[in-house]
C-alpha cells in the first residue's frame, strides 16, 4: 500500500518537474525579459525583508547582516518599555484617525456636489483647480505653509483681523495637527474625488427615473441609489485607507516639524527614521519599522476580512 | 403637479448653494498659489509690511527675487540634476515596467501566478527604512545618481496598471503576428506598445511626477551637493530658511526685504514647468486614476 502511494507521488513529481521543464522551453524568452524586474523585486524588496532580521541583532556594520550577534526581543522590548511607545503611538493613531475623519468624507460629499453641476464648463474648470495642488511638490507645500503659519504670514493676519493675537504657529504644539490635517484635506480633496465621480458618472439614468417615478425626491435618490452606487468603491478605498493606518505621510511631517513640536507631531515612521538614519541607531530601528509593518499588515487583513463578510467588497 | 414644482423649486436653490459652496471651495484651493504669484513680484520692503490678502504684487513690481533665484547656481545644479533623472530615470522604469506587465499579461507562463503574488506582497508588507538603506548602500549606489532610480524601478502599483491594460488587448492581434513569425520582442515593441499610449502616458506622468517632486531618498542617499535634485535645494531654501546664497551681495534690511520675496519666487519657478504643463496633461491624470481603478 505504502510502496503504491510512493510510486504514485514519485510519478507525480516527475511529471511536475517535466511540466516545468516545457514550460521554460516553451516560455523562455517571457522568464528572460521579465528576469531584470524579478532582479529587483529581489534586490530591492525582498534583500531588506531579509535584512530586517537586524531587528533581531545587533547589527555591526563590518560585521554584515548575517555576522552580527543575535538578541532575540530585547530591541522590542526596550521600544516597548520607553517613554517613546505610548506617545508615538498615539500621535500616529490619532493623526491618522483625523486624517481618516476629515480626509475620507470629504472627496466623497465634493464628488456628490460637484456630480450635481450640468453647466459642463464650470464643472471642468472646477476639476482643474481642484486637482492641481495633487501636483505640487511636498518641498513646496510646507513651503507655503510655513510663510503662511509664520507671524506675519496670511493666516495670523486673518486672526489678528478677527481680534485674536499672531503667533508662530508651527511652532505651537496645540495646532500642529490642525495644519497638517487641513492641509492635507487641501491637497487631496479634489484629486481624490476622481476615482468617485468616475463611479458616480457609471449610475444607471434608469434607476433615477424609475425612483422619481415612485416620488422620490433629490435627496431621496441620493441617499437611496447614488450613494448604495458607489458603496462599493467607498469600501474599498476604506479598506485600501485603513492598511496605512501606521504610515501616514512622514515625509510632510519630518519637513514641518521641530523638537517643539516634536510632542504632538513625532509619529512612528518619522521616529523610525530619526533613530534609524540620523542617529545610526540601525538595529533599534528596524524594530520599531519592522513591529509598524506588521501591525499595519494586520490592519489591512482584518479591514479587508471585515469587508468581506459585511459588504461581499474585498481586495482579494 | 404642485408637489413637482415645489420640488423643482427647491432644487433650483440647492443648484445655487451649491454653486456657491464649489467657488468658495476653487477659491481655497487656489487662493494659496495666486498669493505665492503675486508675493513673488512684490516690493520685499512693501511685503514684508503688508497684512491680509494679496491679488497683485504689492509696492513696486519687480522680478529682483526672479533674478536673485535664477543666478543663484544651486537652483541650477537641481534643475541640471532632477532634469537628467526625469528624463533617464522615467524612460527606464517605464521600460522595465512594460516588460514585467507583458510577461505577467500573457497566457500559460507557469509562474507568472506566483511572480504576481510574490509582486503583489510587496505592496503590503517590506523591510523598512533601515534594511532598504542599507541594501541600496551594499549596493555601492549612494552618491550617485543611479540611487534615486534604480531602487524605484517598478512600481508594483503601476505594473498591475500596465498589466491590466495590455490584457485588454485582442489576442487575435498577435495571434496574426505569431503566424507571420513574430517573436516576443516583436510582439511587445511592435504590437502592444504601439497601441498602449495612453496606459505610457500615465506611466510616464505617475513616474515623472514622483521623480521630481522626490526628495527624501535623495537627502538619506546623497552627500555630495553637486548631485542634489531640485527639491532638495529648495528645501534648504523653503524649511531651512537658508537663502544667504542669494543674498550675498545684499546690506542688512534689504536682504531681510528679500529674502520674503526670493522664498516666493523660487516657489514659482520651482512650479512653473509643472504649471505649464499641467493643462495638457489633465486629461492624463483622470485616465490614469480611472485605469487604475480596475481591480489588478
Amino acid at each position: 500500500m505504502r510502496s503504491v502511494k510512493r510510486s504514485i507521488t514519485g510519478k507525480g513529481i516527475v511529471l511536475f518537474l517535466q511540466g516545468v521543464r516545457k514550460d521554460f522551453k516553451m516560455n523562455r524568452t517571457l522568464y528572460l525579459m521579465i528576469l531584470p524586474v524579478i532582479l529587483y523585486f529581489i534586490l530591492f524588496k525582498y534583500m531588506p525583508m531579509y535584512g530586517a532580521s537586524i531587528a533581531f541583532k545587533n547589527y555591526v556594520p563590518v560585521k554584515g547582516i548575517s555576522g552580527s550577534a543575535w538578541t532575540g526581543f530585547t530591541h522590542f522590548t526596550r521600544f516597548f518599555n520607553s517613554v517613546y511607545f505610548i506617545r508615538l503611538f498615539k500621535n500616529t493613531l490619532i493623526i491618522s484617525l483625523q486624517t481618516i475623519l476629515w480626509g475620507f468624507p470629504a472627496p466623497i460629499i465634493f464628488a456628490l456636489l460637484l456630480n450635481e453641476i450640468r453647466t459642463k464648463w464650470f464643472k471642468s474648470s472646477i476639476q482643474l483647480m481642484t486637482y492641481l495642488p495633487h501636483f505640487l511638490s511636498m518641498v513646496v507645500i510646507v513651503g507655503m505653509i510655513k510663510e503662511f503659519t509664520s507671524t506675519n504670514g496670511l493666516i495670523n493676519d486673518i486672526i489678528v483681523f478677527f481680534g485674536g493675537e499672531a503667533n508662530a504657529l508651527l511652532q505651537k504644539p496645540d495646532v500642529f495637527r490642525t495644519i497638517y490635517v487641513s492641509s492635507e484635506v487641501w491637497q487631496t480633496i479634489g484629486w481624490n474625488s476622481i476615482i468617485y465621480l468616475a463611479a458616480l458618472s457609471g449610475i444607471d439614468e434608469q434607476l433615477y427615473e424609475a425612483a422619481r417615478i415612485d416620488g422620490a425626491n433629490r435627496w431621496k435618490q441620493t441617499i437611496h441609489i447614488t450613494l448604495p452606487s458607489i458603496r462599493s468603491t467607498i469600501i474599498i478605498l476604506l479598506i485600501l485607507r485603513m492598511g496605512r493606518i501606521l504610515t501616514i505621510g512622514f515625509e510632510k511631517i519630518i519637513l514641518m516639524y521641530n523638537p517643539a513640536t516634536y510632542r504632538v507631531a513625532d509619529v512612528i515612521s518619522t521616529y523610525v527614521y530619526r533613530t534609524g538614519l540620523l542617529e545610526m541607531n540601525f538595529s533599534y530601528s528596524t524594530a520599531i519599522g519592522l513591529f509598524n509593518a506588521v501591525i499595519n499588515f494586520s490592519f489591512i487583513l482584518v479591514a479587508n476580512r471585515l469587508s468581506r463578510r459585511y459588504s461581499e467588497t474585498s481586495l482579494w | 403637479m404642485e408637489n413637482n414644482m415645489k420640488i423643482s423649486k427647491s432644487y433650483r436653490l440647492f443648484q445655487v448653494f451649491n454653486g456657491m459652496i464649489l467657488m468658495a471651495l476653487c477659491f481655497v484651493t487656489i487662493y494659496p498659489i495666486i498669493y505665492v504669484i503675486a508675493a513673488s513680484f512684490s516690493d520685499g520692503a512693501a511685503l514684508v509690511s503688508h497684512t491680509g490678502f494679496l491679488f497683485k504684487p504689492v509696492g513696486k513690481a519687480n522680478v529682483d527675487a526672479f533674478k536673485a533665484v535664477l543666478n543663484n547656481p544651486n537652483i541650477f545644479i537641481g534643475y541640471r540634476n532632477t532634469l537628467m533623472v526625469l528624463t533617464l530615470g522615467t524612460t527606464f522604469m517605464v521600460m522595465m515596467t512594460s516588460l514585467g506587465a507583458y510577461v505577467l499579461s500573457r497566457r500559460n507562463v507557469k509562474w507568472k501566478n506566483i511572480i504576481m503574488m510574490l509582486i503583489v506582497f510587496t505592496m503590503f508588507f517590506e523591510g523598512g527604512l533601515v534594511p532598504f538603506f542599507l541594501q541600496v548602500q551594499a549596493l555601492h549606489l549612494t552618491d550617485t545618481l543611479f540611487s534615486l532610480v534604480l531602487p524605484f524601478s517598478v512600481n508594483a502599483y503601476n505594473l498591475i496598471i500596465m498589466r491590466t491594460s495590455f490584457a485588454a488587448i485582442p489576442y487575435s492581434l498577435e495571434e496574426s503576428a505569431k503566424v507571420d513569425g513574430a517573436r516576443h520582442w516583436t510582439i511587445l515593441f511592435k504590437i502592444i506598445l504601439p497601441l498602449s499610449k495612453p496606459v505610457i502616458a500615465v506611466m510616464v506622468l505617475y513616474y515623472g511626477v514622483a521623480i521630481w517632486n522626490g526628495w527624501f531618498w535623495a537627502s538619506v542617499f546623497l552627500t555630495d551637493r553637486n548631485l542634489y535634485p531640485l527639491q532638495l535645494v529648495l528645501r534648504e531654501i523653503l524649511i531651512a530658511n537658508d537663502t544667504s546664497s542669494m543674498t550675498a551681495n545684499q546690506d542688512v534690511i534689504d536682504t531681510v526685504n528679500i529674502a520674503e520675496t526670493i522664498k516666493y519666487a523660487t516657489i514659482v519657478v520651482s512650479t512653473v514647468p509643472i504649471l505649464l504643463v499641467y493643462p495638457f496633461l489633465q486629461r492624463y491624470f483622470v485616465k490614469g486614476v480611472m485605469i487604475g481603478a480596475v481591480k489588478g
